[in-house]
């Protein structure tokens, strides 16, 4: 029987740390952490670094999504958006090259754990709850019922709109972590049928050619929905509905 | 019966939430594709929206495999 699974996403310390009660401890996740920062900052600042009129292609890939990320802001938060871009794009670029790296074999993926991605979602959803707050002040509240609608549909709108509203950083944070995890479980699976098909085992190996390109894909894509949906947060906070 | 039958059970009954996301998405592609029949000069505006439409259906498969698993490994 081939291994678990599983077995990709444990997570043991590498470097044990114990404070008090807490375990501090420098693990495999960290690590990963670690390198995607310092992957994702040696690139932008490597290729950013010649800063030429026509671009070398390692200058035009940070161009790209620098200009990717800016469109984004620009079209989704509209006016009063500018400020937070350089927010947007780190949260952009560090879950892009987190969820590529973690497509390297033996890796490991860093947003393939809930608590990675609920943080990140979590720190979204304050910031962006303390700015609607800041900008509207107790105004704020009227998010939670739409303009026109009759006064008697409160009873159902609103418990309606709280719910949606603080399920946000659930869904935002469970929508990564699980592309992440299923993918990573499927690629597993898939591989453990090449080696027991035997000779056969070439119909699942073409299958898991094909299914690597959409991970890759897929890895990309989360990356986007994740920024663009914190876009979309932000301009709710900034100009209400 | 025993935990275990149980909980098998549970997985594959979880699993029919996916019935709905597999509707949905399905429907985001076909609005996206119709939607450009008839209005093909409109695609790069549509193009970025539609994979917010396909996130956040395919979100709803995702919730229901998570229950799954948690089912199955919980």
């Amino acid at each position: 029987m081939a291994a678990s699974p599983i077995e990709q996403f444990e997570v043991y310390p590498l470097l044990p740390i114990q404070v008090g009660n807490l375990d501090l401890s420098f693990t495999n996740s960290s690590l990963w952490m670690v390198i995607t920062v310092a992957v994702s900052t040696v690139i932008l600042a490597f290729s950013a670094r010649g800063g030429a009129l026509v671009p070398s292609r390692l200058q035009s890939v940070s161009e790209m999504m620098y200009e990717l990320v800016a469109n984004m802001v620009r079209d989704n938060v509209g006016s009063g958006g500018r400020k937070y871009f350089p927010f947007i794009f780190t949260l952009f670029v560090f879950v892009l090259f987190a969820n590529l790296l973690g497509m390297l074999p033996h890796s490991f993926t860093v947003t393939s754990h809930l608590i990675v991605t609920f943080t990140l979602a979590a720190v979204i959803f304050v910031a962006v709850t303390i700015i609607g707050f800041y900008r509207h002040g107790f105004h704020y509240f009227r998010m939670f019922f739409p303009h026109g609608a009759p006064l008697w549909t409160a009873v159902i709108l609103v418990p309606v709109e709280l719910v949606s509203y603080l399920s946000r950083p659930v869904s935002l944070s469970v929508r990564l972590f699980a592309n992440m995890t299923v993918g990573h479980v499927l690629l597993k699976v898939i591989a453990g049928f090449v080696i027991t098909l035997g000779v056969f085992g070439i119909a699942p190996f073409i299958f898991l050619i094909a299914l690597n390109a959409l991970e890759l894909f897929i890895a990309a894509l989360q990356a986007y929905v994740f920024a663009i949906l914190t876009c979309i947060y932000l301009h709710d906070a900034l100009h209400m509905h | 019966m025993e935990a275990d039958a149980a909980r098998y059970i549970g997985a594959g009954l979880a699993a029919i939430g996916m019935i709905g996301a597999g509707i949905g998405v399905g429907n985001v592609w076909a609005s996206y594709i119709s939607a450009l029949a008839r209005n093909p000069a409109a695609k790069d505006d549509i193009g970025a929206n539609i994979w917010i439409g396909f996130a956040v259906t395919e979100a709803i498969a995702l919730f229901a495999l998570i229950i799954g698993l948690l089912a199955l490994f919980g």
